[in-house]
């Protein structure tokens, strides 16, 4: 969908999307998990009441799609309530989940609630490669079992794979995975180096012949599959020279509410320090989306350095991602360092050549109160 | 191919709304949302799982001053690109939904 710059600091178009992260609570420890490594607890957690406001507040916002993600957003028993809340509300409902929580009736319920599509994750297709980068012994034939699940119940499916160094020959295996189990599209994703994927990415990141290999993996694949499979790929932004549009933009296009509440214009935004992102308890959408600090911080272009302020793309590429700026640079509002154009681009060029030649055995898992450097407990096979 | 005696229908997980924030016309599906053109509004409005798409025509060429064989030929074309996107599916005249 097209969208135009903004008209201006009172007048940004209307946020499009939410990533309603209903909790942080999940059964599986992928070590590339999006969330924040300051995981919130249950006890923090927004109750139904909350949501459904925000949703509300959404639709009328301008809001159109709603993905419920978590952690494993099928640990709120009141998931299906809220679906249904945001479906009356005329908002397109997406499910992103481990799938390993799902069973006939708690998707039935969700079906009758209307929810519209699931995004279903898996690790691997390797059982033993796969649940040892998800953290949790048995997850594999429970999400096998909730695809055939989501087959039987006609369920629009999309099928989602976090690829790396450890998986990145079975591309091939993971589309065809994909097609057996009826999805409609297959999402091949590179890891993305944030968070726990940012702590875990010597273990993580392909070289690359391997990443070469992915994408001729997907070309091959997208002209096998050309009538029946949509393939998404996302590619690593550190083999690239041009930034990706995060979010498509700061603060254009997307809108994040964590479980205990904080909005914010990425999932990862709570990593940049010093800055204070707004409560849906204490504001509305409409207040944060049009005038909450945080969100005017980085909308547009008035706030971009050289040699973003001067450059073609920067109604494009909206400078690049500011939490990958921060992680490699140490100043969030740097030129996103993947831009060949930026003055710290050779960092990119250091983080391959530092990258081991052999994996690391330890990983580091997602979980509650895990300090990085911790050992991992999952014993490596 | 598609013909004239074909029912057209969205895909499930495939909708158009009416956006009422931005005034136009939307159509939702899954991972993506795209606007589509006056015309093919025109004709995403008369998808109602069981109108052919001669009927749909012949509504267009009641409404339009064009040829009914120009209006079929973009209907068509238009109804069998978002069938290929998967957007739309055709069922044949009596097939069952």
């Amino acid at each position: 969908m097209s969208t135009s710059s903004p008209d201006g600091i009172n007048a940004p178009p209307p946020p499009l999307s939410l990533l309603a992260e209903l909790t942080h609570r999940c059964p599986l420890q992928c070590v590339y998990c999006s969330n924040p490594l300051e995981l919130e607890k249950r006890g923090v957690e927004l109750e139904t009441a909350d949501w459904q406001r925000v949703f509300e507040q959404a639709a009328a916002l301008g809001i159109l799609q709603v993905h419920f993600s978590g952690g494993e957003p099928m640990a709120r028993p009141d998931l299906p309530v809220l679906v249904a809340h945001a479906t009356r509300l005329g908002l397109y409902t997406n499910l992103i989940t481990s799938g390993v929580m799902m069973d006939a009736r708690s998707l039935d319920a969700l079906a009758q609630a209307g929810l519209d599509h699931v995004q279903l994750s898996f690790q691997d297709v390797d059982v033993e490669a796969a649940e040892r980068i998800g953290g949790l012994r048995g997850a594999q034939a429970r999400k096998l079992e909730a695809a055939r699940l989501l087959a039987a119940e006609g369920m629009p499916l999309t099928v989602n794979f976090v690829v790396h160094r450890q998986n990145h020959a079975r591309v091939p295996e993971m589309l065809a995975l994909g097609h057996r189990l009826g999805a409609g599209r297959v999402e091949i994703a590179h890891t993305q180096y944030h968070g726990w994927a940012f702590v875990n990415r010597a273990a993580l990141l392909p070289d690359r012949a391997q990443f070469d290999a992915v994408t001729g993996a997907v070309r091959v694949g997208r002209e096998q599959y050309l009538d029946s499979l949509t393939i998404d790929y996302v590619t690593p932004d550190y083999y690239a020279d041009q930034p990706k549009p995060c979010m498509g933009g700061w603060a254009q296009r997307f809108l994040n509410v964590t479980p205990s509440g904080h909005a914010l214009p990425c999932h990862a935004a709570e990593s940049i320090p010093g800055m204070v992102f707004p409560s849906v308890r204490d504001s509305s959408l409409q207040e944060i989306w049009t005038s909450a600090p945080a969100f005017l911080r980085f909308r547009g272009t008035d706030w971009m350095p050289e040699p973003c302020r001067s450059c073609a793309m920067k109604e494009i590429d909206w400078g690049g991602c500011r939490c990958q700026a921060l992680a490699i640079t140490g100043d969030a509002a740097a030129t996103d360092p993947v831009c060949a154009r930026s003055p710290m681009h050779d960092r990119i060029a250091a983080i391959l050549a530092e990258r081991p030649a052999e994996a690391p055995a330890t990983l580091h898992y997602r979980r509650y109160g895990s300090s990085v450097g911790r050992e991992a407990e999952l014993t490596t096979p | 191919m598609i013909d004239e005696t074909n029912i057209p229908r969205f895909s499930r997980g495939v909708r158009l709304q009416h956006d009422g924030v931005r005034d136009q016309w939307v159509v939702l599906a899954p991972e993506r949302a795209f606007i589509p053109d006056q015309t093919a509004t025109e004709v995403l409005r008369l998808i109602d799982g069981t109108s052919s798409i001669g009927q749909i025509i012949d509504g267009l060429a009641g409404r339009f001053n064009a040829p009914r064989e120009v209006i079929a030929g973009d209907v068509l074309g238009m109804i069998q690109d978002l069938s290929s996107r998967r957007v739309l599916r055709c069922d044949s005249m009596g097939t069952p939904a």
